[in-house]
């Protein structure tokens, strides 16, 4: 298996015990491929958890959305004047009309309007193929999503306190201080799809670092605040609820506008997942090991580390 | 140790087969009874959770006059088509007397008037509905508390019922129901009572074909298809006894009106909206809800929804 796992140091950033790499056995490829074992268990049950928590989450969320497919800003509903509403027209066959700030859509076949079990045009807020369950179903809805709330909060819970403890969080989030002198490249190079190579791989880019404290520990405590805002026990037991989002409509339009957010995440994430080696990456988040492709110019790379191997 | 092409066929079949369950087999998965107390734990969780939080007299927020919705959206029943009821608003309400008995030392009843001459309390708070719209109105009513005060409860007391006079699934017999053909207004609680509460089986009897998948053979199934259903609900003691759960009598100032539950609708201000039952006719108590409706505790919690109501 090659010589014996060492612990590589990044210039202004203490990396975990966790971040062993390997060098790949031939001498050949040593300086090309280096295998580092990048997720600990912990967090790699956690991502999965936690990536099945938010599909079952948003699909149960718009299953909910659907009993009344429609957006408010304040304490109550005004029920003429919504943000944004979902219906379906008199027409035959009806059509889906969405309003966004006065402004109406025809979104026939998505929204307002879309096939049923049936195959008819029904009347819901989002098709049947986003929603679970897939047919009306106000309390099954309820019921996915109260199960799964918990599962997603108790999961979050076990990262948060694992990643604190192991050094992981502040390893993956804070951005070190080169980082951050060296912002604005790093735009650039994503801008321009080009990925960090060699010691750079080891850890996460600056906007990476962002994003991810901007999810976790911006996105998706507000939307768990916002759930529970809409809860009327929780506004008797815990009133400053509603003042932070000005009322429970307001945290109902916030929690659907954070579940969007939320989805763009998902997607650009997969997105760059696919874009820098999809199956490198799935290896990384399911056995932990990763593989970290280096300079091809062999003189430049051992340069760079000032290691012999 | 795995080998890549041995991974990438483990991860292309986990990833397929997951596409799979979550598009086709979750809708299978949710009907299965297991499943279905697997994922009622979560709604168990809700109560044990808020109860820890809530301590007996947490109040609600309220709110001021300048809060108060222009338009209260009534939901539900709006007009219940029953003969007796329809006598009631004939007569305001003159003859209507409010039976407080089960597991009491004094049952009594009590005429309207008689009721409104008992200690008040007036509350301008949010009314929350399962749908997600809320809307603000100021209640007048009877503590609850007074009531079960004056009735005395027997030591096993667990549970307030709400025997409510509106009929929501008529049954096969419907003799005993609205016997005048009254229009739409008398068909509507038959066909579905609140259309975006209820599952919509693509034109079938909602309500029925989900209970019926629950509860294979309950007993009462029988007696249940033949009489109708009336509403009914129920409140544990903690939120019987709660300062700001009221019988109100009176809406933004004015008699309630039929639309929200006249003559008498519960308040319960820490629950969502299905839970504050309208119509209210007889109060019971009682050690257990097993032996009522289909034994759920309540109208929609028959139909699937928490017993617990608070979020």
């Amino acid at each position: 298996m090659g010589p014996p796992a060492t612990v590589v140091g990044l210039e202004g950033s203490s990396v975990p015990r966790t971040y062993l790499t390997r060098s790949a056995p031939e001498f050949g490829e040593i300086e090309r491929r280096r295998w580092m074992f990048r997720h600990p268990l912990v967090i790699r049950v956690a991502h999965w958890l936690n990536a099945l928590c938010l599909l079952v989450l948003l699909m149960s969320g718009l299953q909910i959305f659907n009993a009344h497919p429609a957006l408010y800003w304040g304490k109550v509903s005004t029920f003429d004047t919504p943000l944004m509403s979902m219906a379906s027209s008199e027409d035959d066959p009806p059509k889906g009309v969405t309003t966004v700030l006065g402004k109406s859509f025809d979104t026939t076949g998505f929204l307002g309007s879309s096939a049923g079990a049936d195959g008819q045009p029904a009347d819901r807020g989002f098709p049947s193929w986003a929603t679970l369950p897939s047919e009306q179903d106000l309390t099954g809805g309820r019921s996915w999503h109260f199960f799964f709330a918990w599962a997603f909060v108790l999961n979050g819970l076990a990262y948060l306190l694992h990643g604190l403890l192991s050094g992981q969080l502040r390893f993956r989030l804070v951005p070190s201080r080169d980082q951050i002198r060296h912002f604005g490249a790093s735009i650039r190079e994503h801008l321009t799809l080009r990925f960090p190579q060699g010691d750079e791989a080891k850890r996460y880019n600056v906007i990476q670092k962002l994003t991810y404290v901007a999810v976790i520990l911006v996105l998706l405590p507000v939307q768990v605040l916002a759930g529970l805002a809409m809860s009327p026990a929780m506004d008797a037991a815990a009133p400053f609820l509603l003042t932070m989002f000005g009322g429970r409509q307001s945290a109902r339009t916030v929690h659907f506008i954070v579940a969007n957010l939320l989805v763009l995440f998902v997607v650009v994430h997969v997105a760059l997942v696919v874009l820098s080696g999809f199956w490198n990456n799935m290896r990384g988040m399911v056995t932990g090991w990763f593989v970290i492709e280096r300079k091809v110019e062999p003189a430049s790379a051992s340069v760079q580390t000032g290691e012999t191997t | 140790m795995i080998r890549p092409a041995s991974r990438r066929s483990f991860l292309l079949g986990a990833t397929g087969a997951l596409g799979a369950t979550v598009l086709g087999g979750c809708d299978r998965l949710g009907e299965m009874p297991w499943f279905k107390r697997t994922l009622k734990t979560g709604e168990d969780a809700n109560l044990f959770v808020q109860r820890l939080l809530l301590t007996d007299t947490t109040l609600a927020p309220e709110y001021a006059e300048s809060d108060i919705s222009p338009f209260f959206k009534p939901n539900g029943t709006e007009d219940p088509p029953d003969k007796a009821y329809k006598a009631l608003v004939k007569r305001k309400f003159a003859g209507f007397e409010l039976a407080v008995g089960g597991l009491v030392e004094k049952p009594f009843k009590i005429s309207l008037a008689d009721l409104r001459k008992l200690p008040a309390r007036t509350q301008i708070t949010r009314h929350d509905c399962v749908e997600g719209w809320s809307c603000i109105g100021k209640w007048t009513g009877v503590p609850l508390s007074e009531l079960l005060q004056r009735a005395v409860l027997k030591p096993n007391a667990r549970y307030v019922v709400f025997h409510c006079a509106d009929t929501m699934d008529q049954g096969e017999a419907s003799g005993s129901l609205d016997a005048e053909d009254d229009g739409p207004a008398a068909e509507a609680p038959a066909a579905s009572p609140n259309a975006d509460m209820t599952k919509k089986a693509a034109g079938t009897e909602p309500a029925k074909g989900e209970t019926d998948q629950q509860d294979a053979a309950p007993s009462g199934a029988d007696a249940d298809t033949t009489e109708p259903v009336r509403f009914y609900e129920s409140v544990d003691l903690v939120d019987a006894y709660h300062p700001q759960t009221i019988l109100a009598y009176e809406m933004n100032g004015n008699t309630l009106p039929v639309a929200h539950g006249a003559p008498l609708r519960l308040r319960l201000e820490r629950n969502l909206g299905y839970k504050q039952a309208k119509y209210v006719m007889r109060i019971e108590v009682v050690e257990s809800f097993a032996e009522i409706g289909d034994g759920k505790g309540g109208y929609w919690e028959d139909q699937g929804y928490a017993w617990y109501g608070g979020i």
